[in-house]
């Protein structure tokens, strides 16, 4: 494995997307066609389930390198994943194997079927033959957890070097329905097994934040206005009953939503339109890291569709019934979705057509966007009406204006150290308020301060911790941090009864002492008043 | 008698009445190695290796009261028979080994079992009582070999050159960055950053002879580095004067990068796991060479480390010390001030 094991180096040793990509480009001018197709199949989910369980290599990673449970579980603590773990605890290989990724790959295939004894002679004999990142390649092989640590979109840009076909086909390609054994590289790439006519994409138009006084853009009645959402904005491609449906970061996500296909199979005619997924129950948005949920797993499983439906919200028609719309305008497109979009449609909780909100004055939108957030919503959308669907984003013609985040300030008292890439540092922390003498947990954020500030929280953390719950540590209740959200709710599952969306670090207050911070009855009160 | 106590100061000798790397100003301190959480400012006199003379004063005070002896050499304080050995950790750093009526401990300071090819190799020493260090006291912690290291790290470098990129590493100024020199010997130009060349010329007069380096300044003209080789503190990543660098590429250099989620949340390109701590391998190694029948583990893993080796049959116990107080930051955590 050679040549993949020269890839990940690659990769591993910038952090330079272009490099990346020269790397993987390296890789398919030289590596043998079979592995470039395995390398493909683990990037879109086409991979073999783990043949052996975790526990039981554990077991005999511990035997191999001669260290007690304890050690081994100190030792995973530490790095954060059980696969790196392993193949740096493992002794120096005695001989070198030199196999193809693919002879590996259909090794561990088979293993499926063999019996105990020869899968802990396989995976032994393998460990005592492979240097270090090689066995860290074959253990999460093994463990189906292999990850490149680049984009499925950064392969498909590398792809598309290398071959100079248009990277959109590329990913319709990859994701599309191949199987290793019957296909060749190059009718992957070419597109064999696919019809890219019925799904090529459109570039979606995008919007700038607003950055001009409302009377200077003219008469409201000339503007589309609309809520803004915040959850995927996904573009749904239905030609010659495909359906495809397609993310902003040109990624093909349509096995992620199988209730929005079903929903867009009852719908009649070829056409094209740009929307939001939004995660939705009980006609309530969920938090985007819901929504995430449904993004990040291979398989959709039924529990995952009970716990995060979504739903789509539709702004926009491209292309109807084989016609480019583009260039009509935005209230004649409207009126198309309209006509598709009809109530009956959209009657399934699934499919929602974008509510245009009207006003006789500019004015009059000024406390319906303060509310927004009441709708969950960040802000408003203001679209000319006789604007076309740019391609990209191009001022003037489309606006976004955004409610500002509340704010509270809290001070933390959980830390723990991330997990993976941040395994060093304490980087996710929990956030309490004051109620009654004590304090009651009110969020959870990871994101919002700059790594010198990291260095300086985990190094207070590291002398002020009260308690250890395995890798979570009680810390003194003394910084405080200014924790921004964009929504508030009643919540009965949290403890302190309310939910906040999307908090995260606005900043720290090193000038605040933990008597200042807020408490409970305070932030309910944004309940109420949310401006 | 006990010849030595682990105390709110530091490691007292208690017949030789003096410190060993004490953290609080005593009378009579003497010093394992010239980093900051071992050499500390305001004590009455110091005792060091020939070679971390002039680095102390250079980082204390030039008028600070010194006075130093090489290795394998033997010094009588009040009765207690003092004597540096190579520790391997950086240029002038020495293990301190102590002898009273015929009972011998050795304080091994900070240390490094591997040969770098800079600073004189570490020297097991016998002993009673051995204290050590366990930076890197975890298994996952297995240093490849020297020429290993060497060669990834060139490759980058050569890879660097040939997309017209400058390689910068960051090193701290005293050990890592005289090391990372040698790695990179003869692959062009080096320039190293105003702090480092200091110490570097207080290195030079001890007479050690370093891998040549240009001083680099925020007036240095950037096309000047463009394609070489710059050597800076951690404190720097991020910093104005690294940007100002046209077409970089970073590396961080430290034993932390031997596990990958370490270097990937820090915005670096490369990260090399170049340590001049012993792994684990090596404290093993070392703690069994000393036949040691008591071993005091200080600043690391002392908990994992020290229980350990009461498993495997040597009696040893983890003591709380100052050093390295943040010493998992100082060689992983590039903007952390303290050196290790
Ligand atoms: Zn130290
Ligand atoms: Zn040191």
């Amino acid at each position: 494995m050679k040549h993949f094991s020269k890839l990940i180096s690659a990769v591993e040793i910038t952090n330079k997307t272009n490099d990346k990509i020269a790397a993987f480009v390296e890789y398919f001018q030289t590596a043998p066609d079979k592995d470039k197709l395995w390398l493909i199949a683990i990037f879109t989910g086409k991979r073999p389930k783990r043949p052996i369980k975790t526990t039981v290599m554990k077991q005999w990673c511990m035997e191999v390198a001669g260290i007690p449970e304890w050690l081994f579980l100190e030792s995973y603590s530490t790095v954060g994943d059980l696969g790196e773990t392993m193949a740096l605890l493992l002794p120096e290989p005695t001989h070198h194997i030199e196999k193809t990724f693919s002879h590996w790959m259909q090794e561990i295939v088979d293993l499926k079927s063999k019996s105990d004894a020869e899968k802990e002679g396989f995976v032994r004999k393998a460990w005592s033959g492979l240097e270090t990142q090689e066995c860290l390649i074959f253990n999460k092989l093994i463990g189906g957890s292999f990850r490149v640590g680049v984009s499925k979109k950064t392969l498909v840009n590398a792809l598309a070097k290398f071959s100079g076909i248009e990277a959109n086909q590329l990913m319709h390609s990859i994701i599309g329905n191949w199987d290793i054994n019957e296909i060749s590289f190059d009718d992957l790439l070419q597109g064999e097994h696919i019809n890219y006519d019925n799904s090529k994409p459109y570039p979606f138009c995008l919007a700038y934040a607003l950055e001009k006084d409302l009377t200077d853009l003219g008469d409201v009645k000339a503007w589309q206005v609309e809520y803004k959402w915040d959850g995927i904005r996904g573009q749904i491609v239905k030609r010659n009953d495909e359906i495809f449906i397609w993310s902003r970061g040109e990624e093909l996500v349509t096995e992620q939503f199988p209730e929005l296909v079903a929903a867009i199979e009852r719908l009649e005619g070829d056409f094209v339109i740009d929307g939001e997924i939004l995660a939705l129950k009980d006609n309530a948005i969920l938090l985007f890291n819901d929504l995430q949920k449904r993004l990040n797993r291979k398989n959709v499983t039924k529990k995952l569709l009970e716990e995060v439906p979504i739903g789509f919200y539709a702004y926009d028609l491209m292309e109807w019934n084989g016609n480019d719309m583009r260039e009509q305008a935005l209230a004649e497109r409207r009126s198309l979705l309209e006509s598709l979009f009809t109530a009956e449609n959209t009657s399934n909780k699934t499919l929602f057509i974008s509510e245009i909100i009207t006003a006789e004055t500019w004015e009059e939108l000024i406390p319906i966007r303060a509310g927004a957030r009441a709708k969950d919503s960040e802000g408003l959308m203001l679209k000319q009406k006789n604007s076309p669907y740019h391609t990209g984003r191009k001022k003037g013609d489309w606006w976004k204006w955004k409610v500002d985040p509340l704010t509270i300030d809290a001070v933390m008292i959980y830390a723990q150290k991330g997990s993976g890439r941040r395994s060093a540092h304490y980087t996710d922390y929990t956030f309490a308020v004051r109620k009654d003498d004590g304090l009651v947990t009110v969020a959870k954020a990871y994101s919002g301060l700059t790594n010198e500030e990291i260095l300086e929280v985990s190094r207070f953390v590291k002398k002020n911790s009260i308690e250890k719950f395995g890798p979570v540590r009680t810390v003194k209740p003394e910084l405080v941090f200014e924790i921004a959200f964009e929504g508030i709710a009643l919540s009965n599952r949290h403890k302190s009864g309310v939910a906040l969306r999307f908090p995260r670090i606005s900043r720290w207050r090193k000038d605040k002492p933990v008597e200042e911070i807020d408490t409970i009855e305070t932030v309910k009160q944004l309940i109420l008043s949310p401006n | 008698m006990k010849l030595i106590k682990f105390t709110k100061k530091g490691i007292y000798c208690i017949p030789g009445k003096f410190y060993l790397d004490p953290w609080f100003p005593v009378d009579f301190a003497i010093i394992s190695h010239g980093h900051a959480d071992h050499a500390r400012w305001g004590m009455s006199h110091y005792l060091c290796h020939d070679d971390s003379k002039a680095i102390l004063k250079h980082r204390i005070g030039q008028d600070i009261s010194v006075e130093s002896m090489p290795y394998n050499s033997e010094k009588t304080i009040n009765g207690v028979k003092v004597g540096f050995f190579p520790a391997g950790h950086t240029i002038g750093s020495a293990q301190i080994r102590l002898e009273h009526k015929g009972f011998v401990v050795v304080f091994s300071g900070d240390y490094k079992v591997k040969n770098d090819y800079l600073t004189v190799p570490f020297e097991p020493v016998k002993c009673h009582e051995f204290i050590t260090e366990s930076t890197f006291g975890l298994p996952i912690y297995n240093w490849m070999k020297e020429e290993e290291l060497q060669q990834k790290m060139q490759d980058w470098v050569l890879n660097n050159q040939a997309r017209n990129r400058t390689s910068v590493f960051l090193g701290y100024s005293l050990g890592k960055a005289q090391r990372l020199m040698k790695l990179m010997e003869g692959m062009g130009e080096i320039y190293v950053h105003t702090a480092i060349h200091n110490i570097n010329e207080a290195i030079a007069t001890t007479g050690i002879k370093l891998p040549a380096t240009k001083k680099w300044t925020a007036e240095t003209d950037k096309k000047e580095v463009q394609n070489k080789i710059v050597i800076v503190p951690p404190a720097l990543l991020g910093s104005n004067m690294i940007k100002r660098i046209p077409n970089a590429a970073t590396a961080i250099c430290s034993g932390w990068m031997q596990i990958r989620g370490n270097k990937r949340w820090q915005s670096v390109d490369a990260g090399f796991p170049v340590s001049d701590h012993a792994d684990w391998n090596g404290l093993l190694q070392a703690v069994k060479a000393t036949e040691a029948e008591k071993v005091y583990v200080t600043h690391g893993s002392q908990a994992i480390f020290s229980k350990y080796l009461n498993e495997i049959g040597i009696p040893s116990e983890e003591v709380k010390t100052e050093y390295g107080s943040n010493e998992d930051d100082t060689e992983a955590e590039p903007k952390s001030k303290q050196a290790s």
